[in-house]
């Protein structure tokens, strides 16, 4: 017997150039461990992943927290102004924030399809590294799992995120009251018409982007101005009519909306136009509601409007007492129509 | 945004609003159906009614392409979808339609059949081309609009050589189901329902132009305004109705000038002549048989007939006995006048087609209109 050194395997490196997701990426081996490091961990680098457990452990102060998840499954992954990777970032830091929170940690979890271009998959993970750092919301853990080609779509991400509320800050979707105004940060639709400009049978030339982003400074600046804020809302999927009825329902009060008064960008408001959609039931990724009492509303107004965020936030409407929770609209033309729930998908007129 | 904008400025509604105010006769009231849909649509959107004076009324008309077609037809769609291999193509709103059973291409799709949602019959055409070893179908609806391009899909279709397309034809026309409706024993002989006049199509009338008409303005003496589906064109085709009313004419006029010439587009209604023939009589939904108010595609364009190409026997099915589409669609009762609506028929779970589609006068009504059917609302300053 002699003793000698055993060599050291030599693993090729990852091929994020021209390589696909694989099964075995999925297994448990040496090869989801190479995937893990040389993608995710290089991308998303802090010590919380360094050490390589399965969890992340973090200290915290008293106080109250907040925790909120989100799976993203969209169709294109990519779209000018984002991808599916900066989109699960700024999602989930959007649902933490709006309880008037300090966005604190994220977890990232994958599900793959077999075949998936990893160049395309290295595109979304630089993505979403790029929105934790800008955020200041590091990513301390997460999971990825590989489904066989056919059994999903390219890439489906779930974001948890947890968060600290600041002491004194109540902000809660039952705090609306009759009197109180309607705050929108800015346009609506931008991220739904920038998304469907680009579905495979709906393909249509426009200059709009998503409006993704993460609203985490936007909010702080408006609670250092106004801290009692009574509903924070991000009008994501569903649209400002959705997130509205939401609000009206939980608490229990109607709404009247004037819709001169609406932010819309006239591209937004064409591409509506000829694919007979409503903005106001197109989704947003970068905006938020907010409602505050009738004497808070002129100041929080000046403080949305002087962030990058809220350059064109705008009071648009009212909470009024309705039994009935309508959400009601005072058209430009002069009359009322309620703003309705959606019911199933929008979809264009025929005739 | 430049010819939408200028046709939705309130202030100048506000304008239309005080003439018709000061024009409508107080001691006789105005009962005028909007034939079509986008009109319906249009009314519910801006809240036109708030602009007109009480003794004027909105009778909404049966020119909703999804509402009009009977569930037979639906259950034909449904039973073509189930075809194995096979691509049933649809317009979205018809998914949701749902038949005496309670199913609907929607339920089919999940249990797993292959119905895919297109934006036009040309998007149809492409799939075929793509699945050539699989039957595709173009579930074809609508009126005089949706109608030549179907026609140009099958001329499409039969120009590539395509042996796997084919179109479930359900085209219906305009005038025809305008005359049903005013020589219906409601209208005519019981005097159950006042109509004094009818907003035109606008869409439709682009295609056949604004002659079709004139033939119930001089036998029915009943006048029609052609109007666009923006709403300054709802209102100004009202006040044009009413005048015509208090002068006692009963003429077509054309509101929508911009785009509806007296003859129409010639070379649609060419293209429509060349692919698709008369049906000697069709069911409607609501207004049960009506002679010659439908197309089939002619016999040289058979094999992209799928009532020829598969031979599924059509039935005639009765609506739910608690469904008033029937009456609303003829424009005898309004969307509130059923027992059902709102309760048991919604737009999630819609019962009738009226609450299918959003130019159904049910879903225009319970998604913009039904809070004038609760208590007043109380404002808060």
């Amino acid at each position: 017997m002699h003793g000698g050194k055993i060599k050291r395997g030599y693993t090729r490196p990852l091929d994020l150039k021209n390589g696909h997701i694989e099964m075995n990426h999925g297994s448990g081996g040496r090869v989801m461990t190479q995937l893990i490091e040389q993608l995710f961990l290089a991308a998303f680098d802090n010590d919380f992943l360094r050490q390589r457990n399965d969890q992340a452990c973090f200290s915290c102060t008293s106080g109250r927290m907040v925790i909120a998840t989100d799976s993203h499954v969209i169709t294109p992954l990519f779209f000018p102004g984002g991808n599916i990777g900066s989109l699960s970032v700024h999602g989930t830091i959007n649902d933490v924030v709006m309880s008037g929170a300090r966005p604190q940690y994220l977890a990232a979890s994958f599900i793959l399809e077999e075949g998936f271009p990893l160049a395309d998959l290295k595109r979304i993970v630089d993505a979403m590294a790029q929105a934790a750092r800008a955020a200041g919301v590091p990513i301390i853990t997460g999971d990825t799992k590989v489904v066989e080609r056919g059994s999903g779509d390219g890439v489906f991400i779930t974001t948890t995120g947890i968060g600290m509320v600041p002491e004194g800050i109540h902000i809660s979707g039952e705090n609306a009251k009759p009197g109180d105004k309607i705050l929108l940060s800015g346009t609506l639709g931008d991220h739904g018409i920038a998304v469907m400009s680009l579905r495979e049978n709906l393909s249509f030339h426009t200059h709009i982007e998503s409006d993704s982003a993460s609203l985490h400074d936007l909010v702080a600046t408006m609670i250092v101005t106004v801290p009692d804020i009574h509903v924070l809302r991000d009008p994501t999927r569903g649209g400002l009519a959705t997130a509205l009825n939401e609000i009206a329902h939980q608490s229990a009060v109607g709404m009247m909306l004037y819709e001169e008064k609406l932010p819309i960008r006239q591209q937004v408001s064409a591409a509506c136009e000829f694919l007979g959609l409503d903005p106001l039931y197109v989704a947003n990724e970068g905006k938020l509601i907010a409602l505050c009492a009738p004497d808070d509303a002129d100041q929080l107004l000046a403080a949305m409007r002087s962030h990058p965020l809220g350059s064109q936030a705008a009071i648009i409407g009212e909470v009024i007492e309705d039994s009935h929770c309508f959400v009601q609209m005072e058209t430009r033309f002069g009359g009322k129509r309620v703003v309705d729930w959606l019911s199933g998908e929008q979809l264009p007129r025929i005739c | 945004m430049k010819y939408i904008d200028e046709f939705r400025d309130g202030n100048v509604a506000r304008r239309i609003a005080t003439n018709i105010a000061a024009e409508v006769n107080p001691h006789r009231s105005y009962h005028l159906m909007e034939f079509c849909g986008g009109h319906t649509h249009a009314i519910s959107r801006y809240g036109i009614a708030d602009l007109l004076p009480d003794n004027v009324r909105m009778i909404h008309g049966p020119g909703c392409p999804v509402c009009v077609l009977p569930v037979g037809r639906i259950e034909y769609a449904i039973q073509l979808a189930q075809i194995p291999h096979l691509i049933l193509c649809s317009y979205g709103d018809m998914l949701r339609i749902p038949t005496a059973s309670g199913m609907s291409l929607q339920k089919i799709k999940a249990q797993g059949a292959d119905v895919r949602i297109v934006y036009s019959c040309a998007d149809a055409v492409s799939v075929a081309q793509r699945n050539p070893d699989r039957p595709v179908v173009f579930l074809a609806i609508g009126f005089e609009t949706t109608t030549p391009p179907t026609a140009v899909a099958i001329k499409q279709a039969h120009a590539l050589g395509l042996t796997n397309f084919s179109v479930f034809c359900n085209h219906v026309l305009t005038p025809s189901a305008i005359s049903h409706i005013l020589q219906s024993p409601e209208v005519r002989q019981l005097g159950l329902m006042s109509l004094d006049g009818f907003i035109g199509p606008a869409h439709v009338s682009t295609v056949i132009g604004s002659r079709p008409y004139e033939y119930f303005a001089e036998e029915f003496q009943k006048p029609v305004v052609i109007a666009g589906f923006e709403p300054l064109d709802v209102m100004q085709a009202i006040l044009m109705l009413i005048r015509q009313l208090n002068e006692g004419r009963a003429e077509v006029e054309n509101e929508f000038t911009r785009a509806v010439l007296p003859e129409g587009n010639v070379k649609a209604q060419l293209l429509v002549a060349e692919v698709f023939e008369l049906r000697r009589v069709f069911e409607w939904r609501g207004l049960g048989l009506v002679p010659y108010s439908a197309l089939r595609i002619k016999s040289c364009y058979a094999g992209f007939d799928a009532e020829q190409c598969f031979q599924i026997p059509m039935t005639s099915i009765a609506d739910n006995k608690a469904c008033e589409c029937g009456a609303i669609l003829r424009g005898v009762k309004r969307p509130q006048d059923c027992k059902i609506f709102g309760t048991v028929c919604t737009p999630e779970n819609p019962i009738g087609s009226c609450m299918v589609s959003s130019e159904g006068a049910c879903a225009a009504h319970y998604s913009y209109g039904r809070f004038r059917d609760a208590s007043p609302v109380v404002k808060v300053n």
